[in-house]
C-alpha cells in the first residue's frame, strides 16, 4: 500500500523486551512464562508493604549486552518511579529508567544498508495482567476483573528508536533484526506471540520535506505482519485526515487485526505527568568498566556480520532475501560448513532456506552429497526435494544416495533420456514439423511426454537443451 | 522483676529469673496501665509467652539465648510481624497481617529478645504526637494530659511506663529522637543504611531509619549491635558489620571537641530546654570535652526541604494503598477509578491526605525544579555545612526538641506549629548522619527534657561515648529547671 504522491510516512518504534534471566528484576521469584496465576510471587514483587527491591546483576549483564550489540554507549545509570494508578502494578509506580537510562546513542543496521538510530535502551519492570470476568469479557461489562502478577517485576529492556523509519516495510525490517539480535545476544527468546517482545509504533506522516507532522502511538501490534498492516493503515489514514484539510489527533491507538484499523485509544489531553523522581529503594548502577569491556569482548557474531560472511561465502549481495532469510533462522552455519563439505553455493542455500523445514537437523556430509546429486543431474530438482524430506524424517543422517534408489529415483542416463526423447519425437510427426517451423507452444507438450514417459525422473531443462538440440539439427 | 535489658538479660541467662516470669510481670504492667496510655495497638501475649518459653527452655539445656535472652521489646505498628497486624496505625491497613518478618524482627528473635506487641503511631509515621492515630492518640506516662511525641510516641510511652526496657520505633525526621526526649528515655536515629529498612513500612524511602528506644544508653547501644549490620534485602543497607559501640562506651570524652549548634539553641528554642542543653555542654566541658559554638548555616532551611522531600517520597510510597490487593477497599464503587478514591478517602487520615497532596503536587511537571530539585539542592548544602563543622568538631549538640511535652489537642488545629518540633532533629535525617536524644533532667512542669547528640556517617561509636558522659551527669541534675 503506498501513501499519495507527494507524502511519507515517518515511523520510531518502542520495542519492550523481556529479559531471559532466571529470576524477576528485584526478587528471586523465578521469570516463567505459562504458569497458574500468582504462583510466581512473593512480598517484593507483589510490592507488599515493607518489601524493597534488590537488583538483579544478571538483568543487568542482559541490558549491557542489548546496548553493546546496538552500538550504544552504556553508562552508569539510576532507576526512577513511574509514578500511575494501575491494577496490574503492585506499587502503582513502575520502576523504570528516565533521564539516566543505561544504554544511549546506538544504532542498528538493516539489512537494506539503512541504518535506524537508537536513542536510548533501558531496563524497568513488567506488569501483572489482568483479565476481564462476567458480561462479554470486554471491561466495559464486565462484572469484575481479575490479576495475574507472575509477570509483574520480570525485566524489561525498552529499546526506542529515533524517528528514522520511512516505511512500514523498513519498520519490519527493523524490527526483525532487533529479534534476532536479542535472541542471538540470548537476552530475549524476542517472541511476540507470547509477548516477550512487544512493539509500539508512533506514526505520523508529513509532505515530503516538511517538518514532523503529529504523531498517534499504535499499540497492539503482535507480530510483524500486524506492525506492517497497522503503519500502513495509520499513515493512510492520518494522509486522508490532512487532504482533507482536517487536523491529525495526537493520540494512543489499538490495532484491531480482524478489522484490519487503528482505532481510537486514549486521548492525550494534555502530556501524561507521571512525576518522575529517583527511585531511593535502589543504589545508582554503576557497572565497572571492565564489566562492560567483558560484556563486549564475549558478544557473539551478530546477524549482519552473519550475514555479510554468508554472502561472501555464496557469492551474494548480504541484502538478498535468500541470505537475510538464512541468518535470521540461524542456517548461515550450516550452509558454510555444507559448502566446506563440497556442495555448491547457490543450490545448498537454497534447499536450506526453502526445503529444509523449521527445526529440522540435517547432518552436512549427507546434505552436501544431496546437493552434489542434484546439481550432477543425478537427480532433478522435485527429486531432491523429496529425498531432502525423507533424509529429514529418517533423523537426518542417512545417504541421499540410497535414498533415492529406495524411491525409485534411479539416475536417467544421458544417452536412455536421449533415446526416449527420440521416440517421443517419433511418435508425434506433425506436432514436431510445427516445432521445427518454430511453434514455440508445442514444446511443453513433448516434455510432458517425456515426463510421464520416464515416469518424472527426466530433468525438465535437460528434456527442453535435447528438444532444442534436435530441433537445430532438423532445420539446419 | 524490671530493670534494664542488659540487667534481665543478665539475670535470665545466669538463670536468676525466668523469661517466662520477667514477661509475665511486663504484661501485668501493660494490663493494669496501658488502658490509659494506650501505647499498644496490639499485645502480643501468647507468642510472647511461647517465646518466652522457649529462652527458658534453651537456658534450661545449657545454651545461650542471645544477649536480648527474655528481655521484652515493644515494636511500632509500621514493622512488618508475620501472621500479626500491621496497621501503621492506619484504617487502610486494618487487619492486614503481613507473610513475613522485617529483617529487624528476625535479629531481635535471634537475640532471644521477646516481642510483647505493636506501638501506637501517627499514622504512617506522619506526626509527632501521635494524635494522628486512626486508633486514638498515646498519652505520656509522665502526664498522660500530654501527648508522648511521635511518631514512636506508642514505644517511648512504652518504654518511658516501664512495659517493655526496650523498643524500636523509626525516625524520618526526629520520630524516634523527639518522643524519646517528650518521654524521658534514650532513642538514637543511627546513620542512614545501618540498619536494614526491609519489613520497615515505608514512608519517605531516603530519609527513614529504624533505631533504639531504651532506658539507658548502654541498652540503646546494645540493641543497635543486635539489629544493625549489612543486610542483603535492602540495597540501601550499608556493607558495615554491626557495630562495636559498647567496648568503647566508658571511654570518656577526654580530648572530643564538641560543638554546639549556634542555629539550633536560639530562636524557637524554650528557655528551659535551652538552658538544659548549656547544661549538657558544660557537663561535657567539665568531664574533659572541649566545647564551642558552631554554626551550621543551611540547617535553618532543613524544616522547609524536608517538607517537601518526606511527602513527595510519601506520595509515591503510599499509592500502593488502592483497595485492589489488601486492606481496606470501599464498598460500592462503580469502577476502578470511583474504587480507588473512595477507598483513599476512607481509609487515610486528614495529616496523611495532606501529605500526599503536598507531595504528589511537589513532583509535577512544572513544579519538580522549583519544589523537589530545590529541596534537594538543599539536602545536598546541609551535608556540605555539617561536613565544614566536622572538620572543626567531632560531634555537635543541640536540643531535641524545642520544648517540653506539651497538651493533647494543643497543636493539632496548626500543622505548622506541629511541624516545628522537629527541626532540630531534621537536619541528621537530611544528611543521613546518626543522632541520639538522651534525657538531661527536666524543665517546665517536671517534665523530661532530651538533648541531642549528632555525629558523621558511621561515627555511633563516638557519638555513644558522648552520650554516656552526658547521661552520668544527668544523674546528679536538680530536679527542675526554673523557669520565668
Ligand atoms: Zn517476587
Amino acid at each position: 500500500m503506498a501513501l499519495p504522491e507527494g507524502w511519507e510516512v515517518v515511523c520510531g518504534l518502542e520495542v519492550h523486551c523481556e529479559l531471559g534471566t532466571r529470576t524477576k528484576l528485584f526478587c528471586s521469584c523465578p521469570n516463567e512464562f505459562g504458569s497458574e496465576p500468582n504462583t510466581n510471587v512473593c512480598p517484593v514483587c507483589l510490592g507488599l508493604p515493607g518489601s524493597l527491591p534488590v537488583l538483579n546483576g544478571q538483568a543487568v549483564e542482559l541490558a549491557m549486552r542489548i546496548g553493546a550489540a546496538l552500538s550504544c554507549e552504556v553508562k552508569p545509570s539510576i532507576f526512577a518511579r513511574k509514578n500511575y494508578f494501575y491494577p496490574d502494578m503492585p506499587k502503582d509506580y513502575q520502576v523504570s529508567q528516565y533521564d539516566q537510562p543505561i544504554n544511549v546513542d546506538g544504532f542498528l543496521d538493516l539489512p537494506d544498508g539503512s541504518r535506524v538510530g537508537i536513542e536510548r535502551a533501558h531496563m524497568e519492570e513488567d506488569t501483572g495482567k489482568s483479565s476481564h470476568a462476567g458480561g462479554t469479557g470486554r471491561i466495559s461489562d464486565s462484572t469484575h476483573s481479575l490479576v495475574d502478577y507472575n509477570r509483574a517485576g520480570v525485566p524489561l529492556v525498552e529499546i526506542v528508536s529515533r524517528p528514522d523509519i520511512g516505511s512500514a516495510e523498513q519498520a519490519r525490517a527493523y524490527a526483525a533484526e532487533l529479534r534476532s539480535i536479542l535472541v542471538a545476544t540470548g537476552a530475549s527468546d524476542g517472541k511476540m506471540e507470547e509477548g516477550s517482545m512487544r512493539v509500539d509504533a508512533n506514526v505520523s506522516v508529513r509532505r515530503t520535506g516538511e517538518p514532523l507532522g503529529t504523531r498517534c502511538e499504535i499499540k497492539n501490534l503482535n507480530s510483524l505482519r500486524s506492525l506492517v498492516r497497522g503503519i500502513e493503515y495509520e499513515a493512510s489514514r492520518q494522509v486522508e485526515l490532512l487532504e482533507a484539510g482536517n487536523r491529525v489527533r495526537q493520540e494512543t491507538r489499538h490495532w484491531d487485526e480482524g478489522a484490519g484499523r487503528t482505532r481510537t485509544g486514549r486521548v492525550k489531553e494534555e502530556a501524561d505527568d507521571y512525576r518522575y523522581f529517583p527511585e531511593p529503594d535502589l543504589v545508582p548502577l554503576q557497572p565497572n568498566e571492565g564489566w562492560v569491556a567483558a560484556v563486549r569482548a564475549a558478544l557473539p557474531v551478530l546477524p549482519a556480520q552473519r550475514r555479510a560472511a554468508l554472502a561472501a561465502a555464496v557469492g551474494l549481495e548480504p541484502s538478498t532475501e535468500l541470505v537475510v532469510t538464512a541468518v535470521e533462522r540461524g542456517l548461515d552455519d550450516f550452509v558454510r560448513d555444507a559448502l566446506a563439505a563440497g556442495a555448491e553455493a547457490r543450490t545448498a542455500l537454497n534447499r536450506a532456506v526453502n526445503d529444509l523445514p523449521a527445526g529440522a537437523t540435517v547432518a552436512v556430509k549427507p546434505f552436501a552429497a544431496l546437493v552434489g546429486l542434484e546439481v550432477g543431474g543425478a537427480l532433478t530438482a522435485t527429486q531432491a526435494k523429496k529425498v531432502l524430506e525423507v533424509l529429514v524424517e529418517r533423523g537426518g543422517d542417512a545417504d541421499p544416495a540410497a535414498l533415492a534408489a529406495e524411491l525409485g529415483f534411479e539416475a536417467l542416463s544421458a544417452d536412455a533420456l536421449a533415446g526416449i526423447v527420440d521416440e517421443v519425437v517419433a511418435a508425434h510427426p506433425t506436432d514436431w514439423a510445427s516445432y521445427v517451423g518454430g511453434n514455440d507452444k508445442v514444446a511443453g507438450m513433448f516434455v510432458g511426454k517425456v515426463m510421464k514417459a520416464t515416469r518424472g525422473k527426466a530433468d525438465g531443462k535437460a528434456v527442453t537443451a535435447l528438444l532444442q538440440q534436435r530441433r537445430g539439427a532438423a532445420a539446419g | 522483676m524490671t530493670g534494664t535489658a542488659l540487667e534481665l538479660a543478665a539475670s535470665i541467662r545466669e538463670g536468676r529469673a525466668t523469661a517466662r516470669q520477667v514477661l509475665e510481670e511486663h504484661l501485668a504492667l501493660i494490663a493494669t496501665r496501658d488502658g490509659e496510655l494506650h501505647a499498644f495497638n496490639e499485645v502480643m501475649a501468647e507468642t510472647a509467652r511461647a517465646a518466652a518459653d522457649r529462652v527458658d527452655a534453651a537456658v534450661g539445656q545449657g545454651q545461650d539465648p542471645g544477649p536480648l535472652a527474655g528481655v521484652p521489646v515493644a515494636l511500632k505498628d509500621n514493622l512488618c510481624t508475620r501472621g500479626v497486624p500491621t496497621t501503621c496505625s492506619s484504617k487502610i491497613l486494618a487487619g492486614w497481617r503481613p507473610p513475613y518478618d522485617a529483617t529487624v524482627v528476625t535479629r531481635l528473635a535471634a537475640a532471644g529478645a521477646l516481642v510483647v506487641g505493636k506501638t501506637n503511631l501517627d499514622e504512617f509515621a506522619m506526626g509527632s504526637s501521635t494524635e494522628n492515630s486512626a486508633f486514638g492518640p498515646t498519652r505520656n506516662p509522665h502526664d498522660p494530659s500530654r501527648v508522648p511525641g511521635g511518631s514512636s510516641g506508642g514505644s517511648a510511652a512504652a518504654v518511658a511506663a516501664g512495659f517493655a526496657p526496650l523498643a524500636l520505633g523509626s525516625d524520618t525526621g526526629g520520630s524516634i529522637r523527639q518522643p524519646a526526649a517528650l518521654c524521658g528515655v534514650v532513642g538514637v536515629k543511627p546513620t542512614y543504611g545501618a540498619v536494614s529498612r526491609y519489613g520497615l513500612i515505608a514512608f519517605a524511602s531516603s530519609l527513614d531509619q529504624i533505631g533504639p528506644i531504651a532506658t539507658s544508653v548502654d541498652d540503646a547501644a546494645l540493641l543497635l549491635e543486635v539489629i544493625g549490620g549489612h543486610d542483603p534485602l535492602d540495597s540501601t543497607s550499608l556493607d558495615q558489620p554491626p557495630p562495636d559501640l559498647r567496648t568503647q562506651l566508658d571511654r570518656g570524652v577526654v580530648g572530643l571537641k564538641v560543638g554546639l549548634v549556634t542555629e539550633l539553641t536560639g530562636e524557637g528554642i524554650a528557655p528551659d530546654v535551652a538552658e538544659r542543653t548549656r547544661q549538657a555542654a558544660a557537663a561535657l566541658e567539665a568531664a574533659g570535652a572541649t566545647v564551642r559554638e558552631v554554626s551550621v548555616p543551611s540547617v535553618t532551611y532543613g524544616l522547609s526541604a524536608y517538607y517537601l522531600i518526606a511527602p513527595a517520597e510519601a506520595s509515591s510510597n503510599l499509592a500502593r494503598y488502592d483497595g485492589v490487593r489488601y486492606g481496606l477497599r470501599a464498598p460500592g464503587a462503580e469502577d476502578i477509578t470511583e474504587m480507588y478514591g473512595a477507598t483513599r478517602a476512607a481509609g487515610f487520615g486528614p495529616e496523611v491526605k495532606r501529605r500526599i497532596m503536598l507531595g504528589t503536587y511537589a513532583l509535577s511537571a512544572g513544579y519538580y525544579d522549583a519544589y523537589y530539585g530545590k529541596a534537594q539542592k538543599v539536602r545536598t548544602l546541609i551535608v556540605r555545612d555539617f561536613a565544614a563543622a566536622y572538620d572543626q568538631v567531632d560531634v555537635l549538640l543541640s536540643p531535641t526538641a524545642p520544648t517540653v511535652a506539651f497538651e493533647l489537642g494543643a497543636k493539632t488545629a496548626d500543622p505548622m506549629s506541629m511541624y516545628m518540633n522537629d527541626v532540630c532533629t531534621i537536619p541528621s535525617n537530611l544528611a543521613g548522619h546518626p543522632a541520639i536524644s538522651v534525657p538531661f533532667g527536666t524543665g517546665s512542669g517536671g517534665l523530661p527534657v532530651g538533648v541531642q547528640i549528632m555525629a558523621p556517617a558511621l561515627a555511633e561509636a563516638t557519638m555513644f561515648r558522648a552520650a554516656a558522659v552526658v547521661e552520668a551527669a544527668a544523674r546528679d541534675l536538680a530536679p527542675a529547671v526554673e523557669v520565668a
